[in-house]
């Protein structure tokens, strides 16, 4: 079976922790109604919603885990990894993707073996693609963190990573 | 009951207020075709393969979820009601891995039959196919998403029946597939191998894991004397694998059958279940006079241990510490009767044939080999279904073998063992030693009628020697978890509780032969074949364990009495906490 786990270690804090009990006991006796609001609010504390944060919510909430990671696979709202230190973005929007942004983002997942909406074990890269930000005029672009990069082929992709390795 | 009047396909007819229209259509003898529907398990419209016209409804309706009203006009078979089930079924068909020729499901397969009916052969659809995920983790079954079309009845059994609900439909679109949770393999999460989803299962994509090539191989080792045991439940339902009636006893053809394959022993497991009770009698007998952990909880069925072991591990107390029939039967088999008949016991080889696929797991739990470590009681454990494969694959004509009887010794049996496999059958077998034991009178009436039939949950309370005595059975896992609820709660004070894994219990097992939902539907499979095994136990000449001869000889020789110590080496065991995530 292709097993999907979170590779990046999990390193929520005791507040953490405390905050999502809280969360929990507040949608305590909604049933799975509760599912919901539960899981978005636990993504704003984590961030993401890794299988340690699952369990918690199954146990709290008396739902079954599968149960609960088949609505967290269900929606792209829910993420099942952490963002990286840097967060690329690839813009896969017509201007674009019509001007090869495709073969920049496949450079990027074969370049750091991640699929997109993953985050390397290191946890430096965190890679997903995006719609239009609005700059056409420079397509294809991505961007690092807060950084635009734009007119871009497949190969700029390798020093792009470089230069944030080295950092 | 209040009817209404309906016509279907012009037809008058008067149904049952509250039908819906695949129930009212079945009343006028019209079979409309399913595929995702499971009657009060899995009730989704979503395949729709059942879909009708009614006349005023905007679109086609799904006739499964679909209630019937006063004056109602429903046609079931118009040209465009076919195409729409035809082009539903080619969609289906395009992301299906249509190896059906050997599938162990050809010929017993509803997408099969389905593309009979309507003449689909192959699909007008081609494009990107769900690649080939094979989870072999697990003891008891496979899984191959490939020939898997998402009808969801095996997530519903899972939760809904058994309250296991380790499988469900992950991610969407596309990509969406039944598995465990951040799909980890069935072996690491907390199922308890029932095998309730395989017989819930439309198609070949989950079947129990076929050891019908480790049989053959140890028939043909001249080396090995092989023997095989098959439980109570068997006789009730093999036949059904061979096109006979629902409830047919067909004990004499099997073990016709089982000769016929070469075993150079045919026993039955009832000699051990008859085993089962002397000692469990004993067990709770003590109990009850020693101040022991009460309720005690019966352990015959592998799946419903497991489930104690991982969602109720502060019972394990209560867990009765007697191994299962089958184990019994495995460690008498290659301890008594080896040394009887003069065998090494590591050249005996015990195959047993059970209306389960747990146990495929039992037989390789710790503890469970009497004769001692690489020596398992039992070697290979096969379903129902893979027993009557082996008898199709050796051409034996079934349902014409003649009727022949169990080998001795190890084929003793009595009508007490026979009923072990409908839920209720323990604890009725159970009584009738324990009262004759503490009240050293015989029993007038030997049928404790309160805890037969198929309730999920039955009670019932006696008088025994002047003692009170409370009672409960379950069967399915839902029904048990509502049961144990009370008992952690304090809300109970049962004596002595039965707990079966799979609702109905072993006659309903997951390695029962498979009727598809167009029958389960319909017909009550657990009372139908229950009934041929309350039919045989009237007819006994023996109704009580202990009056089992051949145990008498096994205990005088062997055991001493039931709670020995050498019963405990031999025929109890241990359980371990198990975590549900």
């Amino acid at each position: 079976m292709s097993q999907k786990k979170t590779v990046v270690p999990f390193s929520g804090t005791p507040q953490q922790e405390q905050q999502l009990q809280q969360i929990i006991q507040a949608h305590q006796g909604q049933g799975t109604s509760a599912l919901m609001p539960v899981l978005q609010q636990a993504q704003d504390v984590y961030g993401y919603l890794p299988l340690e944060v699952q369990k918690m919510i199954a146990v709290g909430l008396d739902i079954p885990l599968e149960e609960i990671y088949g609505v967290v696979t269900f929606y792209s709202q829910f993420s099942l990894y952490p963002k990286g230190e840097y967060k690329i973005s690839v813009c896969l929007g017509t201007a674009c993707y019509v001007k090869g942004s495709g073969d920049v983002f496949d450079r990027l997942v074969q370049k750091l073996g991640i699929q997109g909406g993953e985050c390397t074990p290191d946890g430096k890269f965190s890679l997903e693609a995006c719609r239009c930000i609005g700059a056409c005029g420079l397509a294809p672009v991505l961007t690092v963190n807060d950084e635009v990069y734009g007119r871009l082929v497949p190969e700029d992709v390798d020093s792009i990573l470089e230069k944030y390795s080295a950092q | 009951m209040e009817n209404v009047n309906i016509t279907i396909n012009g037809m008058p007819l008067s149904v049952p207020k509250g039908s819906t229209i695949l129930e009212a259509a079945r009343l006028g003898n019209i079979d409309i075709p399913t595929l995702c529907y499971l009657k009060d398990i899995n009730e989704i419209g979503a395949c729709r393969m059942c879909v009708v016209e009614v006349k005023g409804a905007r679109g086609l309706v799904a006739s499964c979820v679909y209630p019937v009203a006063e004056g109602m006009e429903i046609r079931t078979n118009t040209p465009q009601i076919m195409e729409a089930r035809r082009t539903n079924l080619e969609l289906l068909l395009s992301n299906h891995e249509r190896k059906c020729l050997s599938c162990v499901r050809s010929t017993n397969c509803e997408l099969q039959k389905l593309c009979r009916d309507l003449k689909v052969d192959e699909t007008r659809f081609s494009g990107e196919k769900t690649p080939s995920m094979i989870d072999d983790s697990a003891a008891h079954m496979i899984r191959d998403n490939s020939k898997c079309v998402l009808c969801r009845r095996c997530v519903a059994v899972c939760s809904k029946l058994q309250d296991v609900a380790v499988i469900g439909a992950n991610e969407r679109g596309f990509k969406t597939h039944i598995g465990c949770a951040f799909d980890e393999d069935l072996a690491n999460v907390a199922c308890i191998s029932c095998g309730q989803c395989i017989v819930a299962c439309p198609t070949g994509a989950l079947q129990e894991k076929d050891q019908t090539k480790e049989v053959w191989d140890a028939l043909a080792d001249p080396d090995k004397k092989v023997i095989v045991q098959t439980a109570p439940s068997i006789r009730a339902t093999l036949g059904e694998s061979f096109g006979m009636p629902i409830g047919t006893n067909v004990e004499g053809k099997m073990v016709a059958a089982l000769r016929r394959l070469g075993f150079d022993g045919v026993y039955d497991t009832d000699l051990a279940a008859d085993l089962t009770i002397m000692e469990e009698a004993n067990e709770l007998v003590d109990r009850i006079k020693e101040g022991g952990t009460l309720p005690m909880i019966t352990s015959c069925s592998p799946g419903w241990i497991k489930y104690c072991e991982h969602i109720f591990p502060d019972l394990i107390p209560n867990l009765s510490t007697c191994k299962s029939p089958q184990q019994m039967f495995g460690a008498i088999a290659k301890t008594w009767y080896a040394k009887k008949m003069g065998i090494d016991p590591k050249n005996l080889f015990v195959v047993s044939v059970m209306p389960c696929t747990a146990k495929k797991f039992e037989v390789g739990r710790d503890g469970q080999s009497a004769a001692g470590e690489g020596c398992p009681d039992v070697d290979v454990a096969l379903t129902t279904r893979e027993i009557a494969r082996m008898i199709e694959t050796a051409g034996l004509d079934f349902v014409n073998l003649p009727d022949e009887e169990f080998d001795a010794p190890l084929g003793a049996s009595t009508g007490a063992a026979v009923i072990f496999g409908a839920t209720g059958g323990v604890m009725e077998a159970a009584l009738r030693t324990a009262v004759e034991t503490i009240t050293g009178e015989e029993l007038d009436r030997l049928e404790f009628t309160e805890v037969r039939g198929t309730k999920g949950i039955k009670e019932a309370s006696y008088n025994v020697g002047g003692l009170e005595v409370k009672v409960a059975v379950a069967s399915g896992m839902k029904n048990a978890k509502e049961l144990l609820t009370k008992v952690r709660n304090g809300e109970a004070d049962y004596q002595f509780i039965e707990i079966m894994g799979c609702p109905g219990g072993c006659v309903n097992g997951g390695g029962q032969p498979i009727q598809p939902a167009s029958v389960r539907n319909f017909v009550d499979l657990k009372s139908l074949r229950a009934k041929a095994l309350y039919d045989q136990d009237a007819n006994m000449p023996l109704r009580k364990s202990h009056d089992n001869p051949v145990l008498k000889e096994i205990y005088a020789d062997f055991l001493g009495k039931p709670g020995s110590h050498v019963a405990h080496e031999v025929l109890h065991t241990s359980y371990v906490k198990r975590t549900r995530y």
